[in-house]
């Protein structure tokens, strides 16, 4: 009774899941990992594309918080902050 | 008459043919939503609509006047998130768990204030209860597979998807991982327009078109 497959059916409510969807959706997050994508190569482990997962994420989260950060000292140093964005936008 | 009596007969094996078309039909359908979906976070126009929803944002960000405001680059990173879960129109549970975490937040802390000990003696033991959950986990990890671990850790990072069962967790990574991408981009293009026009009055790629008149 401790196998995965009853726990995360009862989970789900009904619909039981198999390992081809399981193997579906790993590949589909295959397709997006831009490391794995390169290397053209079909037998990488799910435990393998789901540790790449976790590593793009948190190197996506770390992007963003330098982005972030860069995009807060451009406007607090910008005194016409305002006029920079209107040029921005206008420029798009 | 005899047509009648046959009718019945044909119409319920009409009906569970039409059934099992219909639930092949909605399986297909809900592939095509997410291949869309995912085509949606790469297309220009969404871009644009994220980029100018992040600038609407920022342009409210004050970050001098309010002292207790969180600090600059935080601020920028939440209203870029909060952004980004509008964009996605509330389609994906991430989405929504971003826009709904900060009413949470703020319920919380009402409440903290209030001093009521047992919600407080209630949510630390639930969240903080370090001591008996490490003996539970050991036992737990001895039972989980390694992609069960990965996908636990997963959900981790996902907003919103914590006790989510596995395959709602990677459904919403892919999207995730698509939606953060676009992030990136309209933010990068943002900075880049944002330090060209500031140190110079041309940006370093003016577009062909009508330039602006220089207002003041």
């Amino acid at each position: 009774m401790s196998s995965r497959r009853s726990r995360s059916s009862r989970q789900s409510g009904g619909s039981r899941i198999t390992d081809d969807q399981i193997n579906d959706l790993v590949a589909k997050l295959q397709q997006l990992l831009p490391e794995i994508r390169n290397r053209h190569s079909d037998k990488v482990s799910a435990a393998k594309v789901l540790q790449e997962t976790c590593n793009y994420i948190r190197s996506l989260h770390r992007e963003v918080d330098d982005l972030s950060e860069r995009l807060s000292e451009l406007l607090a140093t910008t005194d016409n902050a305002q006029a920079a964005i209107i040029r921005s936008l206008l420029m798009q | 008459m005899a047509s009648v009596i046959t009718n019945p007969v044909t119409n319920t094996n009409y009906d569970r043919s039409k059934r099992k078309k219909k639930k092949k039909q909605m399986v297909k359908e809900n592939q095509q939503s997410q291949n869309q979906n995912h085509a949606r976070w790469k297309s220009e126009a969404q871009q644009q609509i994220y980029s100018s929803k992040l600038i609407q944002a920022l342009s409210r960000v004050s970050l001098n006047s309010p002292p207790p405001a969180p600090r600059g680059g935080r601020a920028v990173r939440e209203a870029a998130d909060r952004a980004l879960a509008v964009a996605a129109k509330g389609r994906t549970r991430w989405s929504r768990a971003i826009l709904t975490s900060r009413l949470k937040l703020k319920f919380r802390k009402q409440k903290r204030q209030r001093g009521s000990a047992a919600v407080v003696a209630a949510v630390t033991r639930s969240r903080r209860s370090k001591k008996p959950r490490v003996s539970v986990l050991k036992l737990k990890a001895k039972s989980l597979s390694t992609v069960q671990r990965k996908v636990k850790v997963l959900g981790r990072l996902v907003p919103g998807c914590r006790k989510q069962p596995l395959p709602v967790v990677l459904e919403e990574a892919t999207d995730y991982i698509a939606a953060l991408e676009m992030q990136v981009r309209a933010m990068s293009a943002l900075a880049e327009l944002m330090s060209g026009s500031g140190a110079t009055s041309s940006s370093s790629a003016p577009p062909p078109q009508s330039p602006p008149p220089t207002s003041h």
